[in-house]
C-alpha cells in the first residue's frame, strides 16, 4: 500500500511497487486522461507533473511516487477555472483524434510553469511529444498566444 | 497468369464482386437487406428511439424540450472533425444555430450505410463519363447502400452524407415549421426561422425548436422538401468551434482504451513474431500463479488475426508482468526467411518481366517509346509503411449467458464490428451492440477486425466479464497491415522541343482491397479482379499525355496490407510527381510551367497549382543550399499543389516550409480543410523522411518509435494553406489528399538544391 497525493487528493493505492504511474492512474485511480502511447518513455501521451515537474509516468513506478503530489490533465484546471492553455487550445482548435493532447497540454503546462515566455526554441527543445495526426503548428500557435498574452498583462 | 489487357471494361462487375460480393457473399450481409429502403433514407429505423425529453425527426435528428439538437452521425470520428461538419449540413438545412448541434454515433442500420466508399472503389478515371464507367460506378454505389456497410474511408463522408443529411435537416425544418404554424394558427408559408426559433412576423409569435419539437415529432415525415441553393448558405462554408474539441483538452474525451466497465479484466497477448505462423504449445504454469491473473488463452490464426496467446488478470500492469512469464513455442510456418531487402530485389525483376494488368492505356505507346529524341527512364520504390496511431489498436468486449454481445472499439466500420462480434461470440448480429468510442488514430488501421475478433473471442471464454484487450505499441507495429512495398519502372518520351509524347508506368506492388476482402471472407479471395487502388494516381492523372499506359504486376507476400491515409496514391503520387519533374529537367524546362503546359484541359488544376505556386513565390531567389519543389496530386475528388522549401544542413535535408493549396470543390468547414491540411503533410514528412518498414527472418525489425520515428514539433516546417473554392458540384474528400503530394515536393526541393534525384523513400541524402 502506498499513499501518493493525485490532484490534492491523498490516496492510498493497493498496487505492485513497480507498477508504472501510468497505470496506477488509469487503472486503479480511474483517471484515464493521461494515455499509453509507447510504455517506454518515448511518446510523452502518459505525461503528468510529479512535484511540478513533468514526467513519463509510463516509466515511473509507483514506489518512486509515494509520499509524492501528482497532477493529472483532470487536475490541470485550478478551482474550475481552466488552465490558460486549455483555454488557448479550445480557441486555436488543436486536438484532432485527441489521443495525445493531454500529454502535450500537461508538457506546455510545466514549460510555461518553468519559463513563462519561452522562444520558439524552448518550445521546439521541451515540446518532443509525438502526434501522429500533425497538430504540431497549432501546438506552437497556442502556447505561443499564452506566452505572448502573458508578456502583455 | 494470363495479362488481361482490359477486364475492368469487359466486366465492370468484377471489381464489385470482389469489394462488395466478398461482404455479400458472407451470408453477415443478407439479413441487413431487408431493411434497405431505396430512396427513404428518413424514415427512423426499427426501434431507434428518441431519449427522454427528445423528438426523433427523421432517422438523424433528436430534438430535445431543452433545444438541443442531437445528431446521428454515420461516421467516426478519429480526428478529422466529422462530428462537427456533417451536424453542420444539419444545422445549414435547419436554419439552427451551430451552438446547439450535438451528436452521438448513429446506431449500426442500413439507413447509415456509406455508398460512396464502396462506389469510389471502381476501376475507371473518375472523369471517365462512358457509360460503362458511369453504369459501374452507379450500380457499385448503390451496391454499397444495398449492403449497408457503415464505414470511415476514401474522404467519403462528406460527399456521403451531403445529400441524405441536408434532406434529414430540411425535413426536420419542416416538421418544426409546421407544428409551429399549428401552435400559432397561421399558414406555414408565413413562418420564418432562425437561428433554432421558429417566428411568424405578421404576428409576432415565436417558438424555439424545444417547445416544438414533441408536438412536431408526431407529424408524419414530410417528402421532397427542397433543399437550400448554395448561395443562401449561412453555417456551410463558416468555422464553428469543433464540438469534440473541449473533451480532448481535461482528459474527459473517452477513447476505446478509456472504456471502465464494472469487473473489467485487463488483456495482454502475445502474437506469432511471424506472419502466418502458428502457435505449437505454450507453458502458463507459472504465469497462472502470479497474483491477478484470472486465465492464460491461447488464440488461434484466422484470416483476420494472428496465432497468439493471451494474459487476462484483473490489471493491465499484471497481465504484462504475466505475460513475460509465459513460455510460447510456434510454428513460424513458410514466412519464417521472409526478407524485405529480398523482396525489394524481386521487385526489380518484375519491373521487367512480371505478368502485368493494364489499368488504363491511350494512343500508340511502343511506338512512341521506341526511339523517341529525348527518353527519361527511371525505377523507384517505396517501402512498407505503419500506422502508428497514438492509441495502441485496443478492444472490450462482454459476451453474456443471455447470448448477447457488447463491443467498445475505436472503428471504422462498426458493421462490420457487428458481424465480426457475431462470429466470435456465437450470436445472431442483432444480439451485437457495437459502442464506438473516440479513435485514437485510424488513418486506415481501424477498419481492420484483428483485434475485435480477439477480444471477442477472449470475452467468450469469461462469459459476463468484460475484457479489455490492449496491445502493446510493439504489437501494433508488428502486427499491423501495411501500406505496401512499391517498385515503378517510370518511361517517358519527349519530342525535341521537350513535349511528352509517351508515357508508361509499371508498378509492382500487393493488392489492398484484395487482401482486405480476403481478411473479410477468405472463401471468396480471387485474383481475378483488378484493384484500382494499385494504380490510382498513375492511370487517372489529369495531364495530356496523347500515348500512354499504367500497367500493374500484382505480388504475394507474407507481409499483409491495407488501407493506409491516402492509399495508393501516397507512393504513386510519389513516383509520378518525381518523374514529371524529372521529364521537366530533360527538357530544360521550369517544373511549374512543365506541369501547366500538361494540364491544358485541366483548368481546375491549373489554378491549384498557381494559387500554390504564386503563394510560395515560385521563382524568387533562395539562399544557397536551399531548393524548392512542387507537386500536385488529385485524389479522392479533391486536387492538392504543394511548394516545399528545403534547405541542405550538414548534409541533411531540412524542410523550412510548405505553401499548400487544395481544391475540394467547397470547403465546408474551411478550419478543418486547413487543419487536415497541416495533419497530412506532417504525416506525408513522417513518410517522406523516416518512413521504413522492414522484415529480417520473418519478423518486423521496427517496434516502437525509436526505430520507427515520427516528426516532431522541432521539425515541423511553416505550413500554408490555401483553399480553392470551385463549387459544391467537385465536392470532394480532405482526410487524404493533403498527403501524396508531400514526399515528391520534398524530393524536387533537394533536386533543386542538390541536383540529386531521390528515387526511393525514406530520404536518404548520402
Ligand atoms: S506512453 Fe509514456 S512516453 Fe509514451
Ligand atoms: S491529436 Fe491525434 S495524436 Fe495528436
Amino acid at each position: 500500500m502506498k499513499t501518493l497525493t493525485v490532484n490534492g487528493t491523498p490516496r492510498e493505492v493497493d498496487a505492485d511497487d513497480d507498477t508504472p504511474l501510468l497505470w496506477v492512474l488509469r487503472d486503479h485511480l480511474g483517471l484515464t486522461g493521461s494515455k499509453f502511447g509507447c510504455g517506454v518513455g518515448l511518446c510523452g501521451a502518459c505525461v503528468v507533473h510529479v512535484d511540478g515537474a513533468p514526467v513519463r509516468a509510463c516509466v515511473l513506478p509507483l514506489e518512486a511516487c509515494a509520499g509524492r503530489a501528482v497532477t493529472t490533465i483532470e487536475g490541470l484546471a485550478a478551482d474550475g477555472r481552466p488552465h490558460p492553455l486549455q483555454t488557448a487550445w479550445i480557441a486555436h482548435q488543436v486536438p484532432q483524434c485527441g489521443y495525445c493532447q493531454s500529454g502535450m497540454i500537461m508538457a506546455a503546462a510545466a514549460l510555461l510553469a518553468e519559463k513563462p515566455v519561452p522562444s520558439d526554441d524552448d518550445i521546439a527543445v521541451a515540446i518532443t511529444n509525438l502526434c501522429r495526426c500533425g497538430t504540431y503548428p497549432r501546438v506552437r500557435r497556442a502556447i505561443r498566444a499564452v506566452a505572448d498574452g502573458h508578456t502583455n498583462s | 497468369m494470363n495479362r488481361i489487357e482490359d477486364s475492368a471494361v469487359r466486366s465492370p462487375w468484377r471489381r464489385r464482386f470482389l469489394v462488395v460480393g466478398t461482404l455479400a457473399a458472407s451470408g453477415l450481409a443478407v439479413g441487413l437487406w431487408r431493411f434497405y429502403r431505396e430512396g427513404d433514407r428518413l424514415t427512423p429505423p426499427p426501434g431507434l428511439k428518441a431519449g427522454e425529453g427528445r423528438a426523433l425527426l427523421t432517422a438523424w435528428i433528436q430534438v430535445g424540450t431543452d433545444d438541443l439538437i442531437t445528431v446521428h452521425v454515420p461516421r467516426q470520428e478519429m480526428g478529422q472533425g466529422i462530428t462537427t461538419t456533417l451536424p453542420m449540413l444539419v444545422a445549414e438545412e435547419m436554419d439552427a444555430d451551430p451552438a446547439q448541434m450535438r451528436f452521438v454515433q448513429a446506431p449500426v442500420d442500413p439507413v447509415f450505410a456509406n455508398a460512396t466508399m464502396v462506389g469510389d472503389g471502381v476501376p475507371f478515371r473518375h472523369d471517365d463519363d462512358g457509360w460503362l464507367a458511369r453504369t459501374a460506378r452507379t450500380t457499385q454505389t448503390r451496391f454499397g447502400a444495398l449492403l449497408g456497410v457503415q464505414g470511415t474511408g476514401g474522404s467519403t463522408s462528406v460527399r456521403d452524407g451531403w445529400l441524405p443529411m441536408r434532406r434529414a435537416g430540411a425535413t426536420a425544418r419542416a416538421m418544426l415549421v409546421s407544428a409551429a404554424a399549428e401552435r400559432f394558427g397561421v399558414p406555414a408559408e408565413e413562418c420564418v426561422v432562425e437561428k433554432g426559433v421558429v417566428s411568424h412576423p405578421g404576428s409576432g409569435k415565436t417558438a424555439a425548436f424545444g417547445a416544438l419539437a414533441v408536438r412536431a415529432g408526431r407529424r408524419p415525415i414530410p417528402r421532397d422538401v427542397a433543399l437550400k441553393t448554395p448561395a443562401q448558405f449561412r453555417i456551410l462554408g463558416t468555422s464553428p468551434p469543433r464540438i469534440d474539441v473541449p473533451s480532448k483538452t481535461d482528459g474527459s474525451a473517452i477513447f476505446g482504451s478509456d472504456v471502465r466497465l464494472p469487473g473489467m479484466r485487463h488483456a495482454v497477448l502475445v502474437q506469432c513474431p511471424v506472419f502466418g505462423g502458428t502457435l505449437k504449445s505454450f507453458d502458463a504454469s507459472a504465469a497462472q500463479k502470479m497474483p491477478g491473473v484470472r486465465a492464460v488463452l491461447p488464440l488461434a490464426r484466422t484470416a483476420t488475426s494472428a496465432a497468439a496467446v493471451a494474459v487476462v488478470a484483473d490489471h493491465h500492469w499484471q497481465a504484462r508482468k504475466a505475460l513475460a512469464a509465459v513460455t510460447v513455442t510456434w510454428d513460424e510456418g513458410a514466412a519464417a526467411g521472409h526478407d524485405t531487402t529480398a523482396q525489394r530485389e524481386r521487385y526489380r525483376t518484375l519491373l521487367r518481366d512480371g505478368d502485368a494488368r493494364v489499368y488504363d492505356e491511350a494512343g500508340e505507346i511502343e511506338n512512341a517509346l521506341a526511339a523517341p529524341p529525348i527518353l527519361v527512364d527511371s525505377e523507384y520504390f517505396a517501402p512498407y509503411l505503419a500506422h502508428a496511431t497514438m492509441e495502441p489498436v485496443n478492444a472490450t468486449a462482454i459476451v453474456r449467458r443471455d447470448g448477447t454481445c457488447e463491443v467498445w472499439v475505436g472503428n471504422q466500420a462498426p458493421t462490420l464490428v457487428k458481424w465480426f462480434a457475431s462470429q466470435a461470440a456465437g450470436v445472431d448480429t442483432d444480439r451485437v451492440t457495437v459502442h464506438t468510442p473516440y479513435l485514437g488514430g485510424g488513418f486506415g488501421r481501424r477498419i481492420e477486425m484483428d483485434v475485435v475478433l480477439q477480444a471477442v473471442t477472449l470475452a467468450r471464454s469469461l462469459p459476463d466479464t468484460p475484457v479489455q484487450l490492449l496491445w502493446s505499441r510493439e504489437d501494433d507495429m508488428q502486427h499491423d497491415v501495411y501500406r505496401p512495398m512499391a517498385a515503378a519502372r517510370m518511361q517517358a518520351a519527349l519530342d525535341s522541343s521537350g513535349r511528352v509524347i509517351g508515357w508508361a508506368a509499371r508498378v509492382v506492388s500487393q493488392s489492398c482491397t484484395g487482401e482486405f476482402s480476403a481478411r473479410l471472407l477468405p472463401a471468396a479471395a480471387s485474383d481475378a479482379m483488378k484493384d484500382k487502388t494499385t494504380t490510382e494516381g498513375l492511370f487517372d492523372l489529369p495531364y495530356r499525355l496523347p500515348n500512354r499506359r499504367t500497367s500493374h504486376v500484382l505480388t504475394h507476400e507474407p507481409v499483409p496490407v491495407g488501407y493506409w491515409r491516402s492509399v495508393g496514391h501516397g507512393h504513386n503520387a510519389f513516383f509520378a510527381e518525381s518523374f514529371v519533374d524529372e521529364c521537366a529537367a530533360a527538357a530544360k524546362r521550369d517544373p511549374v510551367e512543365f506541369r501547366r503546359a500538361l494540364l491544358a484541359d485541366a483548368p481546375r488544376h491549373r489554378q491549384v497549382l498557381d494559387v500554390a505556386a504564386a503563394r510560395a513565390g515560385w521563382g524568387s531567389p533562395l539562399a544557397a543550399g536551399t531548393g524548392r519543389g512542387v507537386a500536385l496530386a488529385e485524389s479522392f475528388h479533391s486536387i492538392v499543389a504543394q511548394v516545399a522549401e528545403v534547405e541542405i544542413v550538414d548534409g541533411l535535408p531540412v524542410v523550412r516550409r510548405v505553401v499548400c493549396a487544395i481544391d475540394c470543390g467547397f470547403a465546408l468547414h474551411p478550419d478543418t480543410v486547413v487543419a487536415q491540411m497541416e495533419s497530412a503533410i506532417v504525416f506525408g514528412l513522417t513518410a517522406a523522411l523516416h518512413g521504413e518498414i522492414t522484415t529480417k527472418d520473418g519478423r518486423v525489425q521496427q517496434g516502437n518509435f525509436g526505430d520507427y520515428p515520427l516528426l516532431r514539433l522541432a521539425d515541423t516546417p511553416e505550413i500554408e494553406v490555401l483553399i480553392v473554392n470551385s463549387g459544391v458540384e467537385h465536392l470532394g474528400g480532405v482526410g487524404e489528399p493533403g498527403t501524396p503530394p508531400v514526399a515528391p515536393a520534398v524530393c524536387n526541393a533537394i533536386f533543386a538544391a542538390t541536383g540529386k534525384r531521390i528515387r526511393s523513400l525514406p530520404i536518404r541524402v548520402a
